[in-house]
């Protein structure tokens, strides 16, 4: 038997729910597949959502249950040598009223369900514990459905909307997308480490409910071109520690060791001690960036977030554009639907959402970041160094005159720097952001 | 054949720890399963289903989450579902959580009569092993605990033959229907939902029977029903190891230690059973 759905969606994260959410409003039945036994089951993050694309698909979440762990307040950005670091922090009130929930953190094991059951809720079915292994086809090379690992496992719908996203075999099966190449991939790992909620305030001064991000870059990442970063959660701090596939595998460095040496940084370790490690995973991040994004629709299909490798790494932004996409991949089935026509050319609509959008804005104007950093190893290797002893010498109090001191960083910056690499670095940062 | 299987939700204990501190068990963020004994009686079920035909209808006791456990069985082939859920359930024992579904069978036999229902041989929260004895007592069934194959049923002649596992070996028992069974976990392995049962279960209605439903007295349910105290729960100690005797240059001597070690404990042989006539179970090998 064969059952006959408007659309099939595999993968229940952000990207696939929001699709879903959004179709569901529209009277259109969607089923979404996942293959954890619950949606969140196998999924990670730094655990840092927006509300404001939140609220385009559930406007009242903060009246829904939505698991909130903490309304984040302030952002700092550290720069780290091997011993010390550099620290900018912002904050601001408008972030505690008028503006709260402009950003928060989730675990997304709860944050995913949540969502999907609000998806539930509006009419969508979510079917867990099923991989969708193939995608089915008819004579001329339509999607027509999917095939999963169940008994009597096909399911026709007149659209799939891909929603797999990063780390999935399907992709590479279907060769819609190329298997992402270890360049254009990040690993990260990440561990929550439990703490009193009252110890938490503490160490970061923020009064309960609120909370602080921290990213990181600078030695941390043992010289790979990679980010760190410490969010608060309501009883717990999530660790996260990543670097380029390819630089792992040529440095032979074990992503875990990092992580343990980022966790006794000066730094960190006093935001951590005494914490018990509650939690720990490795996934991969899209790191591709604008021009290694694959063609995002075709004949019955469509291809959204992770999957689609819409990724913002600079700003770690990936669930807002999982959502954001997700949520105009469905606006562009609904069109279809109304004109029951499936074809490519049907949901081309979907590439020009997306061109409107802040994402493909985004992604063009960060096309250089990723670059940058790659072409600039020194930011990971002897700059924080440098800029570690400059600090160090300026502040050590010892009888020199500052001058004198001033030449002594200058000539240590220069040991390893030349003038023009010093030019090139400043001139390539300042058009990659 | 009208069979009845009684399910119960149950946190993952493979995840649960005990408080070193407090001796409680740890249950955040434990999820929550169907009991592994009864997704065998579900199993069982439907292939005794398929075999003589007939109906599935399964049951819990539980609150409103346990429908999760009521839709999976649905997944997996079962006709009709009733979650009992009231707060005047809560808090019951084994004593009275086998008086509330023995009620709620008696009423699901009003409408076609029971021949067989069908329980895990235990819950794996609590591994009391008492639910189903204390409802085929209530029912007056035939009571077989700990089955671990089904040989015949004869529906006709209202007759079940099974085999129950007991202390060193196995029983052949014939019965009459209606019989309660207690399953073992090799009685059968569970199938995989097919696809459109899964998405059926997802859509199915689950029926919600209170206390009054089921004409249970007021007394007998919950908490009030419950004359069981839990005092204390504790980590049983560590096993120890026995001695080790060293090959080295000289296994011979080693070897002869080790018969030493063992012929001098007098419960050795005992405990495996092979002292000839004096241990009855003997005839069984
Ligand atoms: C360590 C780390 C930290 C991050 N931090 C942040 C952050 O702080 N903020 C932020 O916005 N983003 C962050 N991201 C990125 C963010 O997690 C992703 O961008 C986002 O989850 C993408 O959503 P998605 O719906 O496209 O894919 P996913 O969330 O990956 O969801 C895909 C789903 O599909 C399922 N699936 C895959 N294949 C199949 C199949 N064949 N059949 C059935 N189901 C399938 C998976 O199980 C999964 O549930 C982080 C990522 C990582 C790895």
């Amino acid at each position: 038997m064969q059952e006959k759905y408007d659309v099939a969606i595999v993968g229940a994260g952000p990207a696939g729910i929001s699709a879903a959410c959004v179709l569901a409003d529209n009277g259109i039945n969607a089923v979404v597949f996942e293959r954890g036994e619950f949606p969140g089951a196998k999924n990670i993050s730094g655990g840092v959502l927006y509300g404001h694309d939140l609220a385009r698909i559930i406007p009242d979440f903060s009246q829904k249950n939505c698991p909130i762990e903490r309304n984040i307040v302030e952002s700092r950005i550290w720069y780290l040598s091997r011993d010390g670091g550099y620290s900018v922090s912002y904050r601001d009130k408008a972030f505690e009223s008028q503006r709260r929930y402009n950003v928060f953190t989730v675990g997304r094991a709860k944050f995913d369900r949540w969502f999907a059951d609000q998806a539930s809720q509006k009419g969508a079915l979510v079917v867990c514990g099923t991989v969708v292994t193939d995608l089915l086809r008819d004579e001329n090379g339509r999607v027509t459905g999917v095939r999963t690992d169940r008994p009597d496992g096909d399911l026709n719908a007149k659209v799939v909307l891909l929603a797999d996203g990063i780390n999935s075999p399907l992709a590479a099966k279907t060769g819609f997308r190329q298997e992402p190449s270890p360049s254009h991939v990040a690993l990260a790992v990440k561990e929550v480490i439990d703490l009193p909620e009252e110890v938490i305030d503490q160490r970061f001064n923020i009064s309960s409910g609120n909370g602080v991000t921290i990213e990181i870059l600078g030695s941390i990442t043992s010289g790979m071109n990679g980010v760190a970063v410490i969010y608060t959660n309501r009883k717990s701090l999530s660790l996260c520690i990543g670097a380029n596939l390819a630089d792992f595998a040529t440095k032979k460095i074990k992503p875990y060791e990092m992580l343990e040496i980022f966790k006794t940084h000066p730094m960190a370790a006093p935001l951590i001690k005494g914490g018990k490690p509650a939690e720990y995973m490795a996934h991969w991040l899209a790191e591709a960036g604008f021009e290694n994004i694959p063609k995002l629709y075709g004949n019955g299909y469509l291809i959204a977030g992770d999957s689609g490798m819409l990724f913002n790494t600079l700003h770690r932004e990936g669930s807002n554009m999982a959502m954001v996409s997700g949520a105009f991949a469905a606006q562009t089935i609904i069109d279809a639907i109304r004109k029951n026509d499936f074809s490519r050319s049907s949901l081309k609509n979907y590439e020009s959402r997306l061109q409107n959008s802040f994402i493909f804005d985004d992604l063009k104007k960060y096309r250089r970041f990723n670059p940058f950093l790659a072409h600039h190893p020194e930011i990971f290797t002897s700059l924080p160094e440098a800029m570690g002893f400059a600090a160090r010498e300026m502040l050590t109090v010892d009888g020199t005159p500052k001058k004198k001191k001033q030449k002594k960083i200058w000539k240590n910056l220069r040991k390893n720097h030349s003038l023009s690499a010093l030019l090139r670095l400043m001139w390539d940062g300042y058009r990659s952001v | 054949m009208h069979i009845i299987c009684c399910l119960k939700q149950v946190p993952d204990t493979a995840q649960v720890k005990i408080d070193p501190e407090t001796n409680t068990l740890v249950r955040a963020g434990i999820e929550s399963i169907l009991n592994p004994f009864d997704l065998v009686a579900i199993e069982q079920a439907v292939r005794i289903k398929e075999n003589h035909g007939g109906t599935i209808t399964v049951i819990t006791m539980g609150p409103p989450q346990a429908s999760s456990i009521l839709r999976q069985a649905i997944s997996l082939g079962v006709d009709d579902v009733v979650l009992l859920s009231d707060r005047a359930f809560a808090g019951a024992d084994t004593l009275a959580t086998s008086y509330t579904l023995a009620m709620a069978i008696i009423k699901l036999g009003n409408n076609i009569p029971v021949d067989l229902v069908l329980c895990g041989k235990q819950a794996i929260d609590g591994d009391t092993a008492q639910t189903g004895p204390g409802i085929a007592t209530r029912l007056k069934y035939t009571q077989l605990t700990y089955v671990s194959s089904i040989q015949w049923i004869d529906p006709e002649n209202r007759k079940i033959q099974v085999e129950r596992k007991v202390d060193g070996g196995v029983e052949t028992v014939l019965g009459d229907l209606p019989a309660l069974l207690t399953v073992e976990l090799e009685l059968a392995k569970p199938r995989r939902a097919s696809l459109p049962s899964l998405i059926a279960s997802l859509k199915a209605p689950v029926p919600i029977w209170d206390a009054k439903a089921i004409e249970a007295v007021e007394t007998l349910v919950g908490i009030k029903g419950s004359p069981t105290w839990v005092r204390k729960i504790s980590s049983p100690a560590p096993r120890q190891g026995g001695p080790k005797f060293r090959a080295g240059t000289d296994p011979d001597k080693a070897v002869a230690q080790c018969l030493e070690v063992l012929f001098s404990d007098s419960t050795f042989f005992s405990n495996f059973k092979l002292t000839g006539g004096r241990n009855s179970d003997v005839e069984k090998f």
